[in-house]
């Protein structure tokens, strides 16, 4: 179901763009590798889906988890499929798909290539949230504390884009990241206040924090599933947008482009993906930082192709961090969220270092 | 403060109406802002540390603080005074100080206002080992309080020096490009904060909630081990960041430029972040990772000295008031509860940047 969601989608971008590109050899020759590229992130997403489900805490032969797919019998092994494995996957998609969405994207409006967000208060204000639904409320369940962690992600956002966007020409870079780092600090330190004067909230909050998309309760799938979806759509919508305005707002404004829209649209998707995936899964770094440079090595600038790219990419990327936490702890686990930046960091110092980074 | 433009006499006097002034190798313009911004900084700083030694459960008045500071007043209140509050508001003053510091000497030099020792991962680093100590030194038992109380302000040093030069040595590639740095410096921080977390769920809920007071910058029971390192560091070192304000003045400038005016580039670049790094990690061992001092007040000197980069003593200057002022409130206004300072200085900073921030646009549209 996620799946189909993930990949529906960039296939349909990817014919908008065929559509329009003009004839010529090399442009025949970019479109193919491009499509090609594609379909390797495809198959890589594949396998990773079937890592994710075939390896894990227990060992489960193969011949078991194809049985507790497709026919369960209510055994131990099928309970472990069906309960922990296949809704982690899928969150892992989801959550892979979208901070890749939100971080293509979010580096596009602000053009500001190191914008992640957490630099842009949304995990704060979203972190802030939860702290409050625990601490006030008493709440402890995921499926209790995700609307406010939802809630609390599109307020920071909300407020970071308000502060940063009071100057003239809108929210500059700069305005933005300052805007951010500000917001951030003040919902960060509020959040320590209410953690440290309340043990419980601190245990809750502790696990959260790290990031980890195995989840207790896969009722929550289907809740967040049509707000993950229209911010997918809003993302990939944005894409002709965005290559506008990497021209320039007044570029792109004497092409015809509606600018604020474009731009309220865009933040109103950075927002509900990233809320969304952080109100399940907690503050999960990297993923938004990293994809889109990676993703921008294989496409280039144009954002009809790097949005898609960048939700395969991250979607794999997050399922294998995944697979990975599970490997090296054995019996125990390393959360997702501190795989990916064990992972993601050398990683993305190697890119810094390698090759002067696209200045947006 | 005196604003080095250049050595150059006809640059200094292109500027109408300043007169240059000059010693040795060294000259510059004076010019009143940057300066009254100093002196109204040290005011406060001055009436914040007061106010700290006076005030708390018993409350001595600012004129009988500085008589007891003198040598008067009774016994009791030189217990108070000297040996209680003393230690933990120098500690308070000197960290915020070098945390200033720290932070103006990193952003003239990225010439970016992001580049401060929070954003490169230095505290970070620091809070990272010091997490470990007391996270992990919980369960090793008794190591634990002899760690906690004598080697967690070294093994905090030791953290943030090395991800400190980790940060510069990844980030060299032919010269650190200061975009590249802030870049590498996002990377390592990130691997740091994920880490320290990540040690946050795996020891006992009590041992996490102390790492988690630590890590969001505590003066609780700080004494006189704490001041002395941060201040000799001070000492030594606002002088030679202070010669090297030569160098910033030239450094501000591309890199060609910076060639062309003859400076060493990568030499004067590696000492001063050098010294920010010392700063920064030496004022974490003391007090923890107290948030948003450097980042902040480099930006809010700047824009009260109104000079072209962050100013490094009112920097300094405004650092120690943040932290000390933040002190006060954080003793004294939440009843029997003393929250950390860390929560104070970001509350307070957090919006006072916002204000310049959107002041500063309201100028530009006007």
């Amino acid at each position: 179901m996620s799946r189909s969601v993930a990949v529906g989608s960039p296939r349909a971008s990817g014919h908008g763009a065929a559509s329009t590109a003009s004839g010529g050899g090399r442009l025949r020759q970019r479109r193919r590798r491009r499509f090609a590229g594609i379909a390797v992130l495809l198959v890589v997403l594949v396998v990773s889906c079937v890592l994710s489900v075939v390896i894990g805490a227990k060992t489960i032969p193969l011949s078991d988890v194809w049985s507790g797919l497709f026919t369960p019998t209510g055994t131990e092994n099928d309970l472990i499929i069906r309960e922990l494995r296949v809704p982690r996957t899928v969150v892992g998609v989801l959550a892979g798909a979208a901070l890749g969405l939100a971080g293509a994207l979010m580096q596009g409006h602000t053009r500001n290539p190191i914008a992640d967000p957490g630099i842009l208060g949304i995990t704060q204000g979203a972190a802030l949230a939860v702290v409050l639904a625990v601490y006030t409320f008493g709440v402890t369940t995921l499926l209790g504390f995700i609307w406010f962690g939802f809630a609390g992600a599109l307020l920071g956002a909300l407020a970071v884009f308000a502060i940063g966007s009071l100057g003239r020409g809108g929210p500059t870079p700069v305005a933005l990241a300052l805007a951010g780092a500000a917001i951030s600090h003040l919902l960060q330190a509020i959040t320590s206040a209410l953690v440290i004067s309340d043990q419980q909230t601190m245990d809750t909050y502790r696990f959260w924090k790290v990031g980890s998309v195995s989840i207790s309760d896969p009722a929550v799938i289907p809740q967040v599933l049509p707000f993950l979806a229209v911010g997918i759509v809003l993302a990939l919508a944005n894409a002709s947008s965005l290559n506008a305005l990497s021209l320039g707002d007044d570029v792109a404004r004497s092409l015809g482009h509606r600018v604020e829209w474009a731009r309220r649209a865009g933040i109103a998707g950075i927002a509900i993906l990233v809320g969304g995936t952080v109100a399940i899964c907690g503050p999960i770094g990297f993923v938004g930082l990293i994809v889109p440079h990676v993703a921008r090595f294989f496409t280039g600038a144009d954002y009809r192709w790097l949005l898609p790219f960048a939700g395969l990419l991250g979607a794999s990327l997050v399922l294998l961090a995944d697979v990975l936490g599970r490997i090296v702890a054995r019996p125990s686990e390393v959360q997702v969220g501190v795989m990916l930046a064990m992972v993601g960091a050398p990683l993305f110092i190697a890119l810094v270092r390698r090759r002067k980074l696209v200045r947006l | 403060m005196t604003r080095v433009l250049d050595s150059s006499e006809k640059t200094a006097r292109a500027v109408a109406g300043r007169r240059p002034i000059r010693l040795g190798p060294f000259s510059g313009v004076l010019r009143w802002q940057p300066l009254v911004a100093l002196l109204g900084g040290l005011v406060v700083l001055l009436a914040f540390f007061v106010l700290n030694l006076g005030l708390g459960e018993y409350q001595i008045s600012p004129v009988e603080v500085l008589n007891t500071l003198l040598g008067g007043g009774d016994r009791a209140q030189q217990i108070i005074v000297v040996e209680l509050r003393l230690p933990r508001s120098l500690t308070g003053l000197l960290v915020g100080a070098a945390l200033g510091l720290a932070g103006a000497i990193m952003q003239a030099l990225a010439r970016n206002p992001l580049a401060s020792p929070d954003m490169l991962g230095i505290t970070w680093g620091a809070g990272t080992a010091a997490t470990a100590v007391i996270v992990l030194g919980g369960t090793a038992g008794s190591i634990a309080g002899a760690l906690a109380n004598y080697g967690l302000p070294l093994v905090a040093l030791a953290g943030g020096l090395v991800t400190g030069i980790a940060v510069y040595v990844l980030a060299y590639r032919r010269g650190v490009d200061s975009f590249r740095l802030v870049l590498v410096g996002v990377g390592v921080s990130a691997l740091a904060g994920n880490a320290t977390y990540w040690l946050l769920t795996v020891g006992d809920v009590n041992d996490a909630s102390r790492a988690l007071i630590w890590l969001t910058g505590s003066l609780n029971a700080r004494g006189w081990e704490h001041v002395i390192p941060v201040a000799i560091a001070l000492v030594v070192l606002i002088p030679l960041t202070l010669i090297g304000t030569h160098v910033l003045g030239a450094l501000q400038f591309d890199d060609d430029t910076v060639r062309g005016l003859g400076v060493r580039r990568d030499l004067s670049r590696g000492a001063l972040l050098l010294a920010s790094v010392v700063l920064a990690s030496i004022a974490t061992a003391a007090a923890g990772p107290i948030q948003f001092v450097a980042l902040a007040t480099p930006q809010i000197a700047l824009r009260v000295a109104r000079t072209s980069r962050p100013p490094l003593l009112t920097s300094a200057v405004l650092g120690g008031a943040l932290v000390v002022g933040s002190d006060v409130i954080s003793r004294t206004a939440f009843g029997g509860m003393e929250l950390p300072v860390g929560i104070i200085t970001a509350v307070l900073g957090a919006p006072y940047l916002i204000y310049l921030l959107v002041r500063r646009y309201r100028e530009v549209r006007a």
